[in-house]
């Protein structure tokens, strides 16, 4: 009996309207081919999407969860990203 | 419940944890979701990969009972749904294996141990299911339990387990409602198909009050589990919720629950009602049930059956891949 385990595949499924393709899961499969085609099976059965991409899970990078601080705690004080930031006078109307 | 008797860890006060332990217990307590690469207790690992694979077991031994039926069932609209209810589940095993893979195992180490006899599943699939309204029985009484348990625990603390439920509760309740269809079909039906989902009712009925484990005052250990939200209610408060739904549903149907101390009870807004027989329980759990050996002869089978299949897609895909190397190679 076989001991290779077929490898690890992130799966993403865009749905109906027009959005991104978004990580729904993942799976096993022996190549690309089979991995759409289980990912077909197991996560689209409801009409979830119309499109799928599969990535071999060992290629996707990752930041690291003690970065978290340096990498996005920067955006805190800037608040002035943000259209609501800014005040505008009512008699100007609609912006 | 689809984890029963889940091994875990005796509490720790807050003095004996280390710092990081208690900024891990900060963060459950803040209702953070906790990640695969975050630092976890070891002990909250280990707990987690015993249960979500007991869980991810339970859902594929659990197509066994049903799968009998594909070819039995009375009307091609009937097998059609629950074909497609067998394959939901094999859906569901595989969204809980791979939580469980995201914990540093992998889905053929624990498959072995579930073959070998080292892991468990749900003690509820280990019944027979004699007939087509057993069909019903299961859906209704066993995929209802299974709700009871699987819709606390989307609030679950650890994310990859807590998006594996949302998605499965998500076409859980397609399950129980496929099954109570088909109860109503026959508890309206003729008086042998009344008598038929009166006598299923009868024998699922206590298995399925077994599925949310031994009773509080005897569940050891479940208050670690429960300080670090991987269990979110008690054994006794899910299957009390459990009885209060489903006897109105059994009224419905014009079928008697088969307990005779079945009572509404004011005071606590709730039935009381007869616990089932605990010594059975333990014996189903150690593999003395009435189809333990049957299901696992027959998950272990399927499972060697198919390794010339996964074999030979294999080596399909390790041929394709040095065809491509070549091409590539004699293109430069």
């Amino acid at each position: 009996m076989s001991k290779k385990e077929w490898p690890l595949w992130e799966v993403f499924i865009r749905g109906q309207h027009g959005l991104n393709h978004r990580h729904v899961g993942s799976l096993h499969a022996p190549d690309a081919e089979m991995a759409i085609n289980h990912a077909r099976d197991v996560y689209t059965r409801r009409k979830e999407g119309v499109s799928i991409w599969v990535v071999p899970s060992k290629e996707i990078t990752a930041s690291s969860p003690s970065e978290k601080g340096p990498l996005f705690d920067p955006a805190e004080s800037k608040t002035y990203r943000h259209p609501t930031f800014f005040d505008i006078p009512e008699e100007v109307g609609k912006m | 419940m689809y984890a029963q008797l889940v091994k875990s860890d005796a509490i720790k006060s807050r003095e004996d944890m280390s710092p990081e332990e208690r900024a891990f217990q900060d963060r459950v307590d803040a209702g953070e979701k906790i990640e695969p690469k975050d630092w976890m207790p070891e002990g909250y690992r280990k707990t987690l990969v015993r249960q979500i694979g007991q869980h991810a077991h339970s859902e594929i031994v659990g197509q066994l009972p049903e799968g009998n039926w594909i070819t039995r069932a009375p009307t091609l609209e009937r097998k059609a749904i629950l074909l497609a209810k067998v394959q939901d589940e094999a859906g569901h095993g595989l969204y809980l294996y791979s939580a469980a893979e995201t914990l540093g195992v992998s889905r053929d180490e624990l498959l072995e141990k579930l073959h070998s006899g080292k892991m468990k599943y749900s003690s509820i699939f280990n019944y027979p299911t004699l007939n087509w309204a057993d069909m019903g029985a299961v859906g209704w009484l066993v995929d209802g339990a299974a709700i009871m348990n699987q819709v606390p625990l989307q609030r679950t603390s650890y994310g990859p387990y807590s998006r594996a439920m949302i998605r499965i509760c998500k076409e859980e309740s397609f399950h129980q409602r496929q099954g109570y269809s088909i109860m109503m079909k026959m508890a309206f039906g003729t008086p042998e198909q009344k008598e038929m989902a009166q006598d299923a009712m009868n024998r699922f009925w206590y298995p399925a009050l077994m599925m949310f484990g031994p009773s509080d005052k005897d569940s050891v250990h479940s208050a670690q589990s429960m300080a670090w939200k991987i269990k979110i209610n008690t054994n006794d408060e899910l299957r009390q919720k459990f009885v209060n739904e489903t006897v109105p549903q059994a009224e419905y149907l014009g079928l008697t629950i088969p307990d005779e101390n079945l009572a509404w009870n004011e005071e606590k807004q709730g039935y009381d009602f007869s616990e089932p027989d605990w010594s059975e329980f333990f014996e189903v759990i150690k593999g003395n049930g009435p189809c333990n050996r049957e299901r696992l002869g027959d998950r272990v089978k399927a499972w060697e059956d198919g390794a010339w299949f996964r074999d030979g897609l294999n080596a399909y895909a390790e041929r394709a891949a040095e065809r491509r190397r070549a091409a590539s190679v004699a293109a430069e």
